[in-house]
């Protein structure tokens, strides 16, 4: 590790670790938060949701969106469907999005999570499960 | 770029290490790479959460999850349930005391409600180990923005923000700096007091163990506040997992260019060398831990001359406790205002006190000066265990005394402890119920400042010891009335003549109880009955008609003072019992009785 020789490398190298607690953070107040949660499953990984999961990571960073945390979750169910994403906007119910690959992960964005408008693809939630 | 999209943190102070948080962190890794997942979860292990009462604590983020008293063997059950299916694991939740109902989040717990965190900001955060974690916290932020300061100017921040030593006696600390500064010689030093002595202590501790870089950031901004180019960190060798990390910390500091010579690319030239201490109480004493730190014994010396005149070697030093070093980043970042705006009028920010005793929610907690009482103990300490009566609670350590029902409404700062008969202290908070016997507890802080008496004085050497004696005397039922004021006139006498805080406070604990329980030292001498029940030598144990005569009592008793035929009631030898209590243990009927 090169020695730190100024504030500025300083501010530098903070930003460039901040990633590190971002997660943390968000996490504290994740109620205030829109969740991209994409389910990571040996199926969903074999269908790209690894790709689809950076590229949310990409689009959030380039469009510098500080309320929006990505996250994974196992497998959903709906196998048929991988990747699939669930979306999750404060106060609000949890829409689940499948076949999402890149075209479909930036219309989410720039439509569903930037305005609230929601974009074709949606699986319906046909029933809920017994427990609930 | 960190690729992960889930972490898990897991408590890694002392106290959950020693409940099998490391093996908990083996198994949580080990099943995340079973399912595949370790590049996206991260398993990291933190500093202390406070919440030491439910540990192990476990805290899922993102989801903000927050698992207590998890075992090594439900790191399975997490991984497959809530990292995998994202079903959170209910049996692990906290459950809420009064509604019953589960709470996931920290943020509703009736234990966090009230807290306000900046000592312990980074405590159950980050990972200690990791310097990168600390600067992505603005870390060194504050020594950087310092730098760009005047020595004067550093000095002016840290007087505005009002804050006081943490270690006990409440100076302020900028002008403690002040006169390090304004004294001028070759060299000067700045010590960090890690000797937390106090019994039932460990705010200290867990900020090194927590976030050791606040506590390095701090001591280099003092050193450019005073002129002082090396630090020493005086630390009791009984803290190994402190000094560990403190040690990382120094290193990756030294590593990154923020300890060393030309720091951030300034002309300051900062290090810090750890000094380790054998754990004697007297030596947080400021003048003993320096004679301690130069290899003399560690016994105080008077004041003055004052350490920021003649110190270490000699020369100037400033010497500050762990968790005031830990609060100067935060002023330095928030400023000097938002830290005064915290707090009464004379004790600004926050206190970290160490909860313990008979109070349900055991642990660290930080909250703004001016609480009350009431809500510490009720609101965040969850009241009084297994529903008995609150009786007092004893801050301030053995230099403390002891608050009481009507005082419960005071709101806590320097000053109005020390007005009620108690003080600050190091922030230990002890709570007692109805069971508890005040000499007895006098006689707990007394046998601990006799044994830690350096020996130097003689009132405190010899004087603790007549107290000591007396005490005994007291609790075992054979004093007399004028032992009291015997207690009273020596305690005076020692207050006012030892020579260091130990000793001139070490009578506290007698004061306050026999100012606030003097029925109770009555009860004693007089009627040779102790009200709580626990003093051994005042109670009798005796058999009651619910006695079927089985004879186990009889069995077990290891003096033989238990007689009676098969069936019929027995009978318990006064002179033979040595009150140990085993026949009550053993008796299934409950017809052994204490009074």
């Amino acid at each position: 590790m090169p020695k730190i020789m100024s504030l500025d490398e300083l501010k530098s190298l903070r930003d460039n670790v901040k990633n590190k607690v971002d997660l943390r953070e968000k996490g504290e107040n994740v109620d205030e938060m829109v969740v991209i949660r994409v389910a990571m499953a040996t199926c969903g990984i074999a269908s790209g949701a690894r790709d689809t999961m950076n590229f949310f990571a990409e689009l959030v960073r380039e469009n510098e969106l500080n309320n929006v945390v990505i996250t994974q979750s196992g497998c959903m169910g709906y196998c048929y469907a991988e990747p699939t994403v669930e979306v999750t906007l404060p106060g609000k119910e949890p829409v689940v999005y499948g076949h999402v690959n890149k075209e479909k992960a930036k219309e989410i964005l720039e439509k569903h999570i930037k305005s609230g408008e929601m974009v074709d693809g949606i699986i319906p939630v046909a029933h809920k499960s017994l427990d609930e | 770029m960190s690729k992960f999209t889930m972490h898990i943190l897991v408590c890694g102070g002392t106290g959950c290490i020693s409940s099998q948080s490391n093996e908990i962190v083996e198994q949580l890794k080990f099943h995340i790479n079973a399912a595949n997942m370790s590049e996206e979860v991260q398993v990291l292990k933190t500093g202390c959460f406070g919440f030491c009462e439910k540990g192990p604590v476990v805290k899922i983020l993102p989801d903000n999850t927050f698992y207590v008293q998890v075992t090594p063997e439900d790191a399975e059950e997490l991984v497959k349930e809530h990292i995998v299916k994202g079903r959170k694991v209910e049996r692990l939740l906290y459950s809420d005391p009064t509604t019953e109902k589960k709470v996931s989040d920290s943020k509703h717990m009736d234990f966090y409600k009230k807290q306000m965190r900046v000592a312990l900001r980074n405590c159950g955060f980050i990972d200690p180990d990791n310097i990168e974690e600390y600067i992505a916290r603005d870390g060194y932020s504050a020594l950087g923005q310092a730098l760009s300061m005047t020595q004067q100017e550093v000095i002016d921040e840290v007087k505005k923000s009002g804050l006081r030593g943490r270690g006990g006696g409440g100076f302020p600390t900028g002008l403690k700096w002040e006169f390090a500064y304004k004294n001028e010689a070759d060299q000067k030093y700045v010590v960090c007091n890690a000797d937390e002595g106090d019994p039932g202590a460990f705010m200290d501790r867990s900020i090194l163990e927590g976030d050791p870089h606040s506590v390095v950031e701090a001591m280099a901004i003092c050193g450019y506040a005073i002129g002082a180019t090396q630090g020493l960190v005086y630390i009791r060798a009984e803290y190994p997992l402190a000094i560990k990390r403190l040690e990382k910390a120094i290193k990756d500091a030294r590593e990154y260019g923020l300890l060393g010579k030309n720091i951030l690319g300034s002309d300051l030239e900062f290090d810090i060398e750890i000094k380790f201490g054998a754990g004697a109480f007297v030596c947080g004493e400021e003048t003993a831990l320096i004679h301690s730190m130069e290899g003399m014994r560690g016994e105080p010396t008077t004041k003055p001359p004052f350490p920021a005149a003649s110190g270490y070697w000699a020369k100037p030093t400033n010497v500050n406790n762990v968790e005031t070093f830990a609060n100067i980043p935060v002023i330095f970042l928030k400023g000097a205002d938002w830290f005064a705006s915290i707090g009464t009028e004379k004790s600004k920010g926050t206190k970290v006190f160490a909860l313990a005793g008979k109070i349900n929610n055991v642990g660290l907690i930080e909250v703004p000066m001016g609480i009350t009482l009431r809500e510490v103990i009720y609101d965040i300490g969850g009241g009084i265990k297994d529903g008995k009566k609150f009786k007092s609670v004893q801050t301030g350590g053995p230099s403390g005394g002891c608050l009481t029902e009507k005082d419960l409404d005071t709101p806590i700062d320097f000053d109005n402890l020390i007005a009620k008969g108690s003080m600050m202290g190091s922030g230990g908070m002890i709570v007692m119920d109805e069971d508890d016997c005040m000499p007895a507890v006098a006689k707990f802080y007394l046998e601990f400042t006799e044994e830690e008496s350096c020996g130097k004085c003689t009132p405190c050497r010899v004087g603790t010891k007549r107290l000591l004696e007396i005490l005994e005397k007291i609790t075992q039922g054979k004093g007399t009335m004028e032992d009291i004021d015997t207690l009273r006139e020596l305690s005076h006498v020692i207050k006012d003549t030892a020579l260091c805080g130990l000793g001139q406070t070490a009578p506290n604990p007698i004061l306050s109880t026999l100012d606030i329980f003097y029925d109770e030292y009555v009860a004693h001498i007089k009627d040779k009955k102790c009200p709580a029940g626990q003093c051994n030598a005042l109670l009798q144990y005796k058999i009651t008609d619910k006695c079927i005569g089985c004879t186990a009592c009889a069995r077990v008793c290891p003096t033989n003072a238990i007689s009676g035929a098969v069936k019929q009631k027995h009978l318990i030898d006064q002179e033979k019992c040595i009150k140990c209590g085993a026949c009550m243990d053993k008796c299934k009927f409950a017809a052994i009785i204490k009074e």
